[in-house]
């Protein structure tokens, strides 16, 4: 309830200042849009549907990326993670492929597959493998080896024992590596939304520049940040949190 | 004892390797009770398991030949209890490893019924030390584990899965986690888990070594029980010699790097034994003399390398 209150207050700040800000009119609207301007663009968003398609078709894309490089990247780090020359190899280059922009990706895939869903695919696979297949690999060295063994022991091997013991056993250490594969897959996603016309909220976006409507880029903008903090803090923590609980670790926070 | 072909019944299989010199004669026995019975223990025609000529060396960080085991020979008789003790990285619990198939020795075999093992199997299950069951899934999960790998079906699964709890007294505690259990409970689970795989032989990795005395006790009896009710081989490996001896058929003793097999000691005590018996604490003391030697030289390795000579079994997963 304390923290309830807390929130409110905080955010009822923050609004307050922003409404203040914009009631002084120091600059005009179309530079500084006003709380009540984004509010008219938000409510007449969602009724006229805008939003919701585009919220459905990204959140489609980012869906089917992410899954995609959540499979593959753990196939990867269990792989990468299984030899010592692979890991020397293979892991110093993801490691540093991580440091590149899935962005950047973008006139390559344009190429490759067109200007088309796929392309956008690709970027928002290239964004999120990485870190996932990082994340696995890591959650593989992590993970006490004893379970492996217990788990060959009862007779676990092949497909089996990655799906029932390796994968459960080392999800505690690669939950926070899947989550920040998310994170990836969201922003190269919108990026390329934004580059690419067609649908999606990156694409609402850019209409809102392109009619130099700021309220719209900001009510897109806050539309990008609720879905994000909606997959962390709801999805993804209740996963830690479930895990928390299952394995007996105190809570991370 | 006779070996002579005529004595062995033509459909079974006639051991190929020769008979085993070395260390079965040095066998000294001990205790009032062993009166009468051969110093030199007669294998089976086939024995239950079969350590043949084990050896595994390591290659050490430093880039030195470390040889961690020399030429272990070892026949189990089927249903015995044999316990195995020696210093700590004597190479024992990589013995048990070896045994269980997670690990390949440098040279010799390991055989089952005389059949050189190929990797692991359910036919023998490691019960380990600690941290071996499973967090994610809950004590019923755990002990229905290695049935539903073996693709037991669902109904004998579960029948299966609360006679063990039963077995080990934790029926009440099928739907808890791991981590909400005490110690000796969980190595409760982890018995009850590895035998509703129904093996034939049990590996044991100083199961009861991180436990307080009273729940020890208290599992040397269940295990004693459980041990004299099925029917399971047990290999059993600790540093507590009085353990080994209170629990043991035979106690077989390990030198300090390279281990090898430095004596073996039949136990004939009565069963039920209990670790307070007289006759207990003095056919330990026979043995730990012996082990004395092997622990100073652990000790004066330790102090040498500056570091515990100790090495982890199980290199892969």
């Amino acid at each position: 309830m304390k923290r309830a209150l807390r929130y409110i207050i905080f955010y009822g700040i923050l609004l307050g200042a922003w409404a203040l800000l914009a009631k002084l009119k120091i600059w005009p609207p179309y530079l500084f849009p006003t709380p009540w301007g984004v509010w008219d663009e938000l409510y007449g968003g969602f009724k006229d549907h805008t939003y919701w398609i585009a919220i459905a078709v990204s959140m489609r894309r980012v869906l089917a990326g992410y899954i995609i490089s959540v499979v593959l990247g753990m196939m990867l780090g269990l792989g990468v993670s299984s030899s010592e020359f692979l890991e020397e190899t293979v892991g110093g280059l993801l490691v540093s492929l991580q440091s590149l922009p899935s962005i950047c990706w973008w006139p390559l895939a344009l190429l490759w597959f067109g200007l088309s869903q796929n392309a956008i695919l690709f970027v928002v696979i290239m964004g999120s493998l990485l870190s996932v297949t990082l994340a696995m690999e890591d959650g593989r060295r992590q993970m006490p080896k004893i379970f492996g063994q217990a788990g060959r022991n009862l007779g676990a091997s092949g497909f089996k024992l990655f799906w029932y013991v390796l994968l459960p056993a080392s999800l505690p250490f690669i939950v926070s590596g899947l989550k920040q594969g998310w994170a990836f897959a969201w922003r190269s996603l919108i990026t390329a939304e934004m580059l690419y016309m067609s649908m999606g909220l990156g694409q609402v976006l850019m209409m809102g520049r392109d009619f130099s409507n700021m309220s719209a880029v900001i009510a897109v903008m806050l539309l990008i940040i609720a879905i994000g903090y909606i997959v962390d803090g709801v999805i993804f923590k209740g996963l830690e949190r479930h895990l928390q609980n299952k394995w007996g670790l105190a809570p991370a926070n | 004892m006779s070996t002579s072909p005529r004595n062995v019944p033509a459909s079974l299989p006639i051991p190929l390797e020769p008979r085993l010199p070395g260390s079965y004669s040095r066998g000294v026995k001990i205790g009032p009770a062993s009166v009468g019975r051969p110093t030199v223990v007669a294998a089976p025609s086939v024995a239950k398991v079969g350590l043949h000529d084990i050896s595994l060396s390591y290659r050490t960080q430093a880039g030195e030949r470390l040889q961690a085991l020399e030429n272990i020979n070892l026949q189990v008789r089927a249903g015995e209890f044999v316990c195995i003790v020696g210093p700590s990285g004597c190479g024992k619990s990589t013995l048990l490893h070896l045994m269980a198939g997670l690990q390949s020795p440098t040279s010799g075999q390991v055989l089952v019924d005389g059949k050189p093992i190929q990797g692991p199997g359910t036919d023998r299950i490691l019960i380990f030390q600690e941290h071996g069951l499973f967090p994610w899934l809950t004590v019923a999960q755990n002990v229905e584990f290695g049935m539903k790998m073996k693709g037991i079906a669902k109904p004998e699964r579960k029948e299966r899965v609360e006679h063990y709890l039963r077995l080990v007294h934790l029926a009440k505690f099928e739907k808890s986690y791991i981590h909400q259990l005490s110690g000796g409970m969980r190595q409760r689970v982890a018995i009850a888990r590895a035998l509703a795989t129904e093996p034939d032989v049990l590996l044991m990795d100083e199961p009861f070594a991180a436990l307080d005395a009273q729940t020890r006790d208290l599992l040397h009896d269940e295990l004693e029980r459980i041990w004299s009710d099925t029917g399971r081989t047990i290999i059993f490996v600790t540093h507590n010699v009085r353990e080994a001896v209170r629990l043991g058929d035979r106690v077989m003793l390990l030198t300090f790097r390279p281990g090898r097999v430095k004596n073996e000691f039949p136990v004939d005590l009565p069963r039920p034994r209990s670790l307070e018996d007289p006759e207990v604490a003095l056919a330990a003391r026979e043995v730990l003399d012996e082990l004395r030697d092997e622990i100073n030289r652990s000790l004066e390795a330790e102090y040498k390398e500056g570091v515990k000579p100790h090495i982890e079994p199980g290199g892969e997963v």
